[in-house]
């Protein structure tokens, strides 16, 4: 029998492990193992033109390379325990696949919340059953909506939820801002004022102390004690590594998977995590291993991992440069798009106006040290490609050592 | 190599131009343009502008 690589994740990250270990050299078996039973989608459209209703299924779905077109595909079936000292892992349906390589690409499940009241009528918004769920409860007449989470996800189906025309949303957060978190409160409170302006209500610094209705959500309580109507709750309050199989091997679980800068896991050159799942050194900032769940990150660890991989399966050299990526991510909502290229949350306490206005197209600067080191643009195509000539001065910095820089 | 970007799906992300200069930029006024018979030698930078197209609007035919 041919060597293996078994990829546990057949989303974008073990789609492109897939693509990579073959750009790579890999010219073994490679199965891949996912939960759900579709083909890998494309995930971002899901909070809006899924939600919208502009996009069907096909326009989601990934165009695999060719080059993985004879790749094994176990679809709707679930990696539930992991012996890496065995190199084996167990599927839910009973199977155990031994392996030369293993790619964790696992992946994230939205967080829930864990207070009393009924469950029906709350929604996460994850995968597209989710969203497809979530569509019909939206463009119910009359629908009333409370979403949980004033992050990318909830502060995305608000807009898009007014977009519909649903007349009532209100966003929940124990935070001051929207998506303070990752753009800090400059552009948090520009965000916010154009959310208002455009019909989104906010209750900030408010946690949620349960639901109310008998069999179906009719209400949102507050942990003062104020109930916010609803018949369509969202939770998007962040999302929980999908770690769990892989207990009993002695790896660092603690938040996602923790590699070394190649991907690799538990000091085992024949492991690596992929995805939004792998906590990775990135060595342009600090090196301090961190969780990054933005849409780049996927193709990014994968084309690094697979290299690693590849060469330690087939005896090739290691001597690639360290991993680091600089990270980029987007979020649509209404009419305006926020784009980031960098590391802005590394410069939350540094913040300054690039160019533009707050109440225009606007890119702010994101400064650790005095040095720039991540920008945001809030605004439309004017304000993007402002933030995009910035790149090349984030891209062009030298990659500091892990200990050069805090 | 031919390559042929869904102009429906496309918002002008540029992500593509950044991956693949010498065959995707943004014009004046933002909007995407093209060279849709890029020289095969330009396969790897062409695959690496479709896989970070956020749209994953870019379709690559031999």
């Amino acid at each position: 029998m041919s060597a293996r690589i078994v990829v546990a994740g057949a989303s974008m990250a073990g789609l492109r492990a897939a693509e990579q270990l073959r750009a790579a050299g890999w010219t073994g078996t490679i199965t891949l193992i996912g939960d759900e039973p579709h083909m890998p989608y494309n995930r971002p459209p899901l909070s809006k033109e899924v939600l919208a209703g502009k996009a069907p299924f096909e326009s989601l779905a990934f165009r695999p390379r060719a080059s993985v077109s004879d790749v094994e595909w176990r679809l709707g079936t679930k990696a539930v325990a992991a012996r890496l000292s065995d190199r084996i892992v167990e599927l839910d349906d009973g199977e155990a696949l031994s392996y030369d390589g293993l790619v964790i690409a696992t992946g994230m499940r939205p967080r829930r919340l864990n207070c009393p009241g009924p469950r029906a009528g709350r929604h996460t918004v994850r995968t597209l059953d989710d969203a497809q769920g979530l569509r019909e409860a939206l463009t119910r007449p009359g629908a009333r909506v409370v979403v949980v989470g004033g992050g990318f996800i909830g502060c995305e189906v608000a807009a898009t939820a007014v977009g519909l025309g649903v007349a009532e949303v209100t966003v929940v957060d124990p935070l001051p801002l929207p998506m303070v978190g990752p753009l800090g409160e400059l552009l948090g409170r520009a965000l916010l004022k154009r959310h208002e302006e455009r019909g989104v209500r906010f209750v900030l610094g408010a946690g949620v102390a349960g639901f109310e209705g008998e069999e179906h959500v009719t209400g949102v309580v507050l942990a003062d004690g104020t109930v916010l109507p609803a018949d369509v709750v969202v939770e998007s309050v962040g999302s929980l590594s999908n770690v769990e199989w892989l207990d009993g091997n002695g790896l660092d679980l603690s938040d996602g998977v923790l590699t070394d800068e190649l991907l690799r896991v538990g000091g085992r050159p024949e492991v690596v995590a992929v995805g939004d799942i792998a906590r990775f050194p990135n060595a342009r900032y600090d090196g301090v291993p961190r969780r990054v769940e933005h849409w780049c990150i996927p193709t990014d660890t994968a084309k690094h991992a697979a290299k690693a991989l590849v060469a330690h399966l087939t005896g090739g050299g290691t001597e690639f440069g360290p991993f680091a990526p600089l990270p980029t991510f987007w979020s649509d909502q209404h009419e305006f798009r926020l784009q980031s290229f960098g590391a802005p949350a590394l410069g939350r306490d540094d913040v300054r106006v690039l160019d533009g206005d707050l109440d225009g197209d606007v890119v702010a600067g994101y400064h650790s040290a005095g040095r720039l080191v991540g920008v945001v643009a809030l605004g439309g195509h004017a304000a993007a490609s402002a933030a995009a000539r910035y790149r090349a001065e984030l891209l062009k910095q030298p990659v500091p050592t892990a200990q050069g820089t805090h | 190599m031919k390559v042929v970007v869904d102009m429906n799906k496309c918002q002008d992300h540029g992500q593509c131009v950044f991956a693949a200069p010498d065959v995707f930029r943004l014009d004046d006024n933002g909007r995407l343009a093209y060279v849709s018979d890029p020289d095969d030698a330009l396969l790897d930078e062409v695959e690496e502008a479709a896989d970070v197209c956020p749209l994953q609007a870019i379709r690559i035919e031999a």
